[in-house]
């Protein structure tokens, strides 16, 4: 027979979940994990195919800091869930650009030594240093983590430094692609969090990926005492007295908890809600989809010249459009990652991955008869893959087709249907909910709606959450 | 316990919560924030880990009893005996 009454229920085994359950139970409270997958991780997961094992999504974990510099996001999680660094063997990126024009003609290379981003604006665009040098005096003295700070258009507070158009675009083009639910404009504290996150920190990944953290997370959890049930959702949460007073399961029993703590998103939440929430739901869900497409090569990428860039963040039309694609996919901009291409201290992978990620559109995918659906993921994976080839080295197609061990795709569908996001927008919902609290005194947000992006940013969510609602004694 | 004891245990304790710190010069008498770089989140958890440790509830308004090693004795070792 199992608990069924715990201090604190948490819906979600994703990072922001295992961040908040690892801090629950290491002080104390009786803390259970319910998630509806058998694995954990949620929008950074992992999985294996034809005897091969792929990260969900994850291109790089931002917020990277050199060891011994403190006082960022990474320092304060590693402290805060008791983590040692060296647990998740992080590998630095070599260097990554921005990419602009048809061919790539106008660049901006950053590194994770953010002089090297400060001397290519300088170079390239010696009109604006001035502008530039007080949007990034602004970004280092902005308190981006505020749990009650009013919001702020970061195109309004960007345009008061920086004038030249291609500039804002290609620093919001990063910026926008890694975390912003929001199209066209993003909150400006949002947009300092990922400046921050990308430019003033930076990329690292562990050698084997994604799944190096989350075993870190599943093992802090398990020894603090936490409690998991995988395959098992909430399908139900129900509000007696303005609270969350009962939890329905999805094989129909119920758990009664002090505290409920989703990470589900925000109109994921409130639809769970009965009674449901679903106006409020409707009014803050996500327009913005992706497709990502994987190719699994028998070289190396840097035998083609690919080996300089981990990440490729390309745009090829006049304005940089970040919004929901009026085709099933927008090619005209995208993410390209080679994970190969991070410093593996001598250590390589042992196949060349090329990733390609595009906006796309969630309702031209979701109700495909299942043949049309191959079909067009078949078509849209070779034109996103030709379109980001534009801002690599020219390779011939030949060439490419005889490496090619194997490929995968994933679509809007495939999002919805792995993490339960409404339209498959990875980000969440356009307005973030800093505080993480709801219509009901016990239940708080976690995670993406909360509003710290990046998989660092997500944990931080957790802590965050945690300590404020649950442990931190009231004053 | 004496105040050396006390000192100890709230060292063991910063070292675990901030083990990227060295904790061998520091100073008894001068704040903790101006030695090393502790935010409220890593007061939270001195408070907290004591608690869970020895059972030693500091109420949010003597957090300030907490600032250098010295007051963190003189204010916490009077706890520790009354719970032995």
């Amino acid at each position: 027979m199992k608990d069924s009454h715990y201090d604190v229920a948490i819906i979600g085994a994703g990072m922001s979940g295992l961040a908040a359950g690892i801090r629950l139970a290491h002080f104390g409270q009786k803390v259970c994990i319910f998630e509806r997958h058998n694995a954990p991780g949620g929008l950074n997961s992992f999985y294996s195919l034809g005897g091969r094992k792929y990260d969900v999504g994850l291109h790089a974990m931002t917020n990277y800091v050199a060891p011994g510099v403190k006082g960022t996001p990474l320092g304060k999680l590693l402290r805060q869930l008791r983590i040692e660094r060296e647990e998740f063997a992080l590998c630095p990126q070599k260097q990554s650009q921005v990419s602009f024009g048809p061919r790539g003609e106008a660049t901006l290379k950053f590194t994770n030594d953010f002089a090297v981003l400060e001397a290519e604006v300088a170079a390239k665009f010696p009109t604006q240093a001035d502008g530039w040098r007080k949007l990034v005096g602004l970004v280092k003295t902005y308190d981006d983590v505020s749990l009650d700070a009013q919001p702020l258009s970061a195109r309004a507070v960007v345009g008061r430094h920086i004038t030249d158009p291609l500039l804002t675009d290609m620093i919001f083009c990063p910026v926008m692609y890694y975390g912003s639910a929001q199209e066209r404009d993003m909150e400006f504290g949002q947009f300092v969090i990922m400046f921050k996150a990308l430019y003033l920190e930076g990329f690292a990944r562990p050698l084997d990926g994604v799944r190096v953290i989350i075993r870190v997370l599943l093992d802090k959890f398990r020894a603090a005492g936490g409690e998991r049930r995988m395959k098992c959702g909430v399908q139900q949460i129900i509000e007696e007295q303005g609270k969350a007073a009962r939890l329905v399961l999805d094989d129909g029993t119920e758990i009664t908890a002090g505290h409920v703590i989703s990470s589900i998103g925000y109109p994921e939440t409130m639809k769970l809600c009965a009674p449901a929430h679903t106006a409020e739901a409707d009014a803050n869900t996500g327009a913005l989809s992706f497709i990502e497409t994987i190719s699994v090569f028998n070289r190396q990428p840097s035998e083609w010249g690919w080996g300089d860039d981990t990440i490729i963040f390309f745009n090829d039309s006049a304005r940089f459009d970040y919004a929901r694609a009026k085709e099933q996919v927008d090619i005209r901009s995208g993410v390209i990652c080679l994970p190969n291409n991070f410093d593996f201290a001598g250590a390589q992978l042992p196949e060349g991955l090329f990733r390609v990620t595009c906006l796309a559109n969630y309702d031209l995918w979701a109700h495909l008869p299942e043949e049309q659906y191959q079909a067009d993921k078949k078509r849209w994976f070779e034109a996103a893959v030709h379109s980001a080839r534009r801002f690599l080295p020219a390779v011939d197609d030949a060439v490419l087709a005889q490496a090619q061990l194997t490929t995968d795709m994933f679509t809007p569908r495939t999002i919805r249907k792995f993490t339960g996001h409404l339209n498959g927008a990875i980000y969440g919902a356009p307005h973030k909910i800093r505080n993480g609290r709801t219509h009901l005194s016990n239940l708080y947000l976690c995670g993406t709606d909360q509003g710290f992006l990046g998989i660092v940013g997500a944990m931080l969510s957790g802590i965050s959450m945690a300590n404020y609602h649950v442990l931190q004694p009231k004053g | 316990m004496t105040k050396d004891d006390c000192k100890k245990l709230v060292i063991d304790i910063i070292s675990d919560i901030a083990p990227d710190e060295d904790l061998t010069a520091i100073k008894p008498e001068i704040k903790l924030r101006d030695q090393l770089q502790l935010d409220s989140m890593d007061f939270l958890d001195i408070v907290m880990e004591l608690r869970k440790r020895h059972g030693i509830e500091v109420p949010e308004a003597d957090y300030s009893h907490l600032a250098s090693l010295e007051s963190c004795a003189e204010y916490l070792t009077p706890k520790f005996a009354t719970k032995a």
